[in-house]
Order: structure tokens, then C-alpha cells, then sequence
């Protein structure tokens, strides 16, 4: 059985147009993710490289129930995420670009009720929250600070926290270290390469940092406009393109440099860029 | 039947985190209740006042009962504002903070989610309507010997299901329209403040007016709390203000949790189920 099996899947979007037709504005169909797929082994990390709006985001959306999609199918352990979404929610967690915290409660106060909807007891947290803190590299001492006083470093920390309290077996890591300063994601992408041995977690990291993916994962995933172009070891990759570096081959898969932003019409692509 | 048991301790224990987190809310944003809390108060009084205003104009009124009537029409206005609005703030406020996606994808059943909400809703709505029942009472040195305080609760509880229905509504406003939504829940709001009688007997109301009355719960939680504390009217003799409460209740609830669940599978369809900004 895969962790995760992707087939075929498609999601749209309708966005208004900024010229008025009459009164209304006209509404167009834009495809966030056209047709991907792939498979995921049990333990494996896989980074899916891609520019703002290539639909990182919706695939992490997607496997994270957030989203509904127009077609195909996606299974983690065998258990369909759109029609099995209470068992999918109790295998998956999710780490995104931004903190996402109750911003006047505390640290420990945000991971507190965040582990009871996972079922987890006052009396399970009370010792496990401080551990976990510890773990990532958080000052415990500083736990019922507001979340506001911290730095953006220390909330990413936090939201690691989030996520590994509920010991997920699949980990959607979406740009973890994306404004961070260096010193903090080095730290936070050391964390992950320890949470990933020590967890036996499977890991879906979208990022657009390439020296990160190629540092964390065994398979390189390059998503443009909606299109997974290939997923394979970095290596091979680069090989495949005869490229000396994943940011050759990107630009050799895509026809784009990798810093450059897309044209309009695709960073409208998605709400979820 | 283990199987069951399980699901239901974790449908408990995720509950008890809904009523956790927003317990943690009232404590960090405490100034920001007291202000809420003075400001309710200065409105309250507002229009509580109106009944001296009138018998200083001129008018030939009880002070006491008008005064008493208008009271209990504002603080119940005010208990049901709040409990509209911590529903509406299932959605708002977590979309503002940028933890909604969180909150909706964790293992969590959306009843249990709302009635969490639902729940803690009514007991912060209800000491915070006591206080400020009690306060402004005291300013107005009413006179509440008869009152049956005990009876106007019971048919506050029934009302409050009723209310916590009708506030799931309105909770998927946000949900649908993220920048609309809040505004929309503020005119069904508005509605009911027009066609329950809250200030008024609904009998001075056009017809129609009074036709849609009917099917407004907050009509039959002020008369009967109305009836409980001027005349010491027992549950018994309340009874036909509780029943069509019991009934809108036992519909407005389900409908609440059918038209959210509609609502929840329309932003995970167009994308809306996401952070502001």
C-alpha cells in the first residue's frame, strides 16, 4: 500500500475578471492543478519544487481536506481523502508558510486545544507540550508568552509543535522555512531531517527553496502551472536534463528561471500561491 | 461498540477543547470585554431610561413595569447578540487570526465544533446577562419582589437552542462570503430585533410583520421571560410560550447543521475555506 496515491487529480478555480461585462463581472474557469499524479512509499520524503502559483498549495489543500477537487483521486494508506475525511484528518498534519495562531494566546495555550481536537486529555498534554516545545528547539521557559512576543522563527517552531503532537503518519510541510531568517531554518530543517528518522513519518514538502529540497528529499518533484513535469532523486533529475543543478534543470523542465515570478495569468492562478 | 465508545470520548474531549480555546479567548482579550461589557451597559441604559423620559414628558405610564419591560427586552437583545456573534466568530475570527484551516481539518465532527461553540455561547452569555441585569436594576432601584427568576431561566434554556440554531445559520455567512459574511449575519440579526418585540409588543407591528414573528424564537423568550418576571408567572403558566420554543428549537438546530454543512462543502468546492489576507 502507498502513503499517498495520487491520480489524475484536477481542481479549478473561477475568478472574476477585472473589466465588468454590464453590471457583472465576467467569471472564468483557471486550472490550479491539471491532471497530476504520483505515489508516495511509506517513509519517504518527497519535495515538490514550484514558482508562486504552480499549485503547491492546492495539492497540500487538497490532501488536507481543505479542498474539494473537480476529478480524480487521492488515497493516504489506502483511505480516500475526500470520502474518508475523518480518517484522513487523524493521519495527516500540516505545516504552512504562515504561523497560524491564536495570536494573543500562548503557546501552550494554542497547542492545549489544538491536541483536543485530536483527542488528546489535559492530563496526556500537560507533560507532552513542554517535551515537545523542548524538542524543537523552543525556550519551554517562554511556553505562556503570547504568541504575539515571538519571533517569526520561534512561531514556525510552534507550528512544528502543532503538528508533531498528534504524531502524524504523513507530514504536508508547505514552504516551512519561507521567510525565515537563516539561522532559524537551518534549525527548522534540521528538526525536520530528525522528526522524519525518528517519526517514521512520510513527508510532502512544497517549497520553493531548492537547496532545501535537495537536502531533505529522496524525490524531486517539479509542479509548473498546475503540471507535474517529473518526480524523481535529484540526481537523476539533474542527470535527466543535463543539468549541473536542480535550478538548471528547473529552468530546463519549465523553460523559466526559477526566481522569475509568472505572468499575471498564472500568479491569478491561484488563490493559493 | 468499543469502536463507539472511542469516537465519542474523542468527540468529548475535542468539545472540551472548543470550550478550552475560547475560555483562553475571554482571558487574553479581558480589556477588551470590559470595554464590550461598559459599552453594552451604557446602551442598555439607554434605552432603559426612555421609560423615565416618557413620564417626564408628560406620559402616563407605570415607570417600574415599562422600565422592567424595556430591561429585560435589552439585556435578552444583548444575550442574543452574543451568542450570534461567538457562533459567527466559528468562522470570523479564526479566518482573521489565519487558524481556520487548522480548525477544519482536524478530526473534529462539525456538530460537536458548533455545539461546542453553541454551548459556550450560552453559559458566557448567560453570566454576562445576569451582571448586567443586576447592575442596572440596581441603578433603577427596581422593584423585582415577584419576580420568578427561576422560570424566566427555564424558558431562556429552552430559547437558547433555538438561538444557538439559528446562530449556525448565520455562522456560514463568513464561510460563503469572506468579506460579506459578517454584515449578512448583522441584518438577520437586525431582522429578528424588528419582528420580536423586543421594545414593543409585537401587536403594534403590520401584520405581516407579526405573521413572520411567529417563527422567531426571541417572540416567545420575551414574552415569557416578560411574563415570568413582572407578573411570578410559573413554567406551567408559561407553557405556551415554551412549547413553540421546544418546536423551533428541534427544527433549527438540524437546519442549522444542514445548511453549515451545505455552506462547508461549497468553500471546500470554491476554494474559501482559507485565512484572510
Amino acid at each position: 500500500m502507498f502513503a499517498v496515491e495520487v491520480h489524475n487529480l484536477r481542481k479549478e478555480f473561477l475568478r472574476r475578471d477585472a473589466d465588468r461585462s454590464g453590471l457583472r463581472r465576467r467569471r472564468r474557469r483557471v486550472a490550479a492543478l491539471e491532471g497530476v499524479s504520483f505515489t508516495m512509499e511509506r517513509g519517504e520524503c518527497v519535495a515538490i519544487l514550484g514558482q508562486n502559483g504552480s499549485g503547491k498549495s492546492t495539492l497540500v489543500r487538497l490532501l488536507s481536506t481543505l479542498l474539494l477537487p473537480d476529478g480524480g483521486t487521492a488515497c493516504i494508506f489506502g483511505h480516500d481523502v475526500f470520502a474518508e475525511q475523518r480518517t484522513v484528518q487523524r493521519l495527516v498534519n500540516r505545516v504552512s508558510v504562515e504561523a497560524s495562531f491564536f495570536k494573543k494566546m500562548s503557546s501552550e495555550e494554542n497547542l492545549s486545544y489544538a491536541a483536543r481536537f485530536y483527542g488528546m486529555t489535559a492530563g496526556e498534554t500537560r507533560d507532552r507540550i513542554p517535551e515537545i516545545l523542548e524538542r524543537v528547539g523552543f525556550p519551554v521557559r517562554r511556553r505562556h508568552e503570547g504568541m504575539e512576543h515571538l519571533s517569526r522563527g520561534m512561531q514556525q517552531k510552534v507550528s512544528l509543535a502543532r503538528a508533531l503532537l498528534t504524531s502524524p503518519v504523513l507530514l504536508l510541510l508547505d514552504e516551512p522555512t519561507t521567510g525565515l531568517d537563516p539561522r532559524s531554518k537551518l534549525e527548522v530543517q534540521q528538526f525536520i531531517r530528525e522528526i522524519w528518522v525518528s517519526h517514521d513519518a512520510t513527508i510532502l514538502l512544497c517549497t520553493h527553496d531548492l537547496a532545501e529540497a535537495e537536502a531533505l528529499a529522496d524525490r524531486v518533484g517539479i509542479l509548473d502551472r498546475g503540471r507535474l513535469l517529473c518526480l524523481e532523486p535529484a540526481d537523476e533529475l539533474k542527470a535527466r536534463y543535463r543539468a549541473e543543478t536542480l535550478e538548471e534543470a528547473f529552468f530546463a523542465a519549465t523553460g523559466r528561471e526559477f526566481e522569475q515570478e509568472q505572468e499575471d495569468e498564472d500568479a491569478e492562478r491561484g488563490v493559493f500561491a | 461498540m468499543r469502536g463507539a465508545a472511542v469516537t465519542l470520548r474523542h468527540e468529548l474531549i475535542g468539545l472540551s477543547g472548543v470550550l478550552e480555546r475560547n475560555a483562553y479567548l475571554v482571558k487574553r482579550y479581558a480589556w477588551w470585554e470590559l470595554a464590550f461589557f461598559v459599552w453594552s451597559l451604557a446602551n442598555t441604559l439607554t434605552i432603559v431610561f426612555i421609560a423615565k423620559g416618557v413620564e417626564a414628558a408628560g406620559g402616563k405610564i407605570d415607570v417600574n413595569r415599562a422600565t422592567t419591560t424595556l430591561l429585560i427586552g435589552a439585556v435578552i437583545w444583548s444575550y442574543l447578540g452574543v451568542v450570534f456573534e461567538i457562533l459567527t466568530e466559528t468562522v470570523a475570527w479564526e479566518r482573521w487570526e489565519g487558524t481556520i484551516e487548522y480548525t477544519f481539518m482536524a478530526p473534529l465532527a462539525r456538530p460537536i465544533h458548533l455545539i461546542g461553540m453553541g454551548v459556550f455561547a450560552v453559559v458566557y452569555g448567560v453570566i454576562r446577562t445576569a451582571v448586567l441585569f443586576a447592575v442596572i436594576a440596581g441603578f433603577f432601584s427596581l422593584s423585582l419582589g415577584g419576580a420568578n427568576f427561576a422560570a424566566a431561566l427555564v424558558v431562556l434554556a429552552v430559547a437558547s437552542v433555538s438561538f444557538i440554531g439559528i446562530g449556525m445559520m448565520t455562522a456560514v455567512l463568513p464561510l460563503i462570503s469572506p468579506e460579506k459574511g459578517m454584515q449578512m449575519g448583522f441584518i438577520a440579526q437586525g431582522i429578528l430585533l424588528v419582528i420580536s418585540g423586543v421594545y414593543y409588543p409585537v401587536s403594534v407591528l403590520p401584520q405581516w410583520m407579526q405573521w413572520l414573528s411567529t417563527i422567531s424564537p426571541a417572540t416567545y423568550a420575551l414574552r415569557g421571560i416578560r411574563h415570568a418576571i413582572l407578573n411570578g408567572e410559573g413554567v406551567a403558566a408559561l407553557w405556551g410560550d415554551i412549547w413553540p420554543l421546544i418546536v423551533i428549537g428541534v427544527v433549527a438546530i438540524p437546519l442549522g447543521l444542514f445548511i453549515f454543512g451545505v455552506g462547508e462543502r461549497h468553500a471546500k468546492r470554491h476554494g474559501k475555506l482559507k485565512r484572510s489576507g
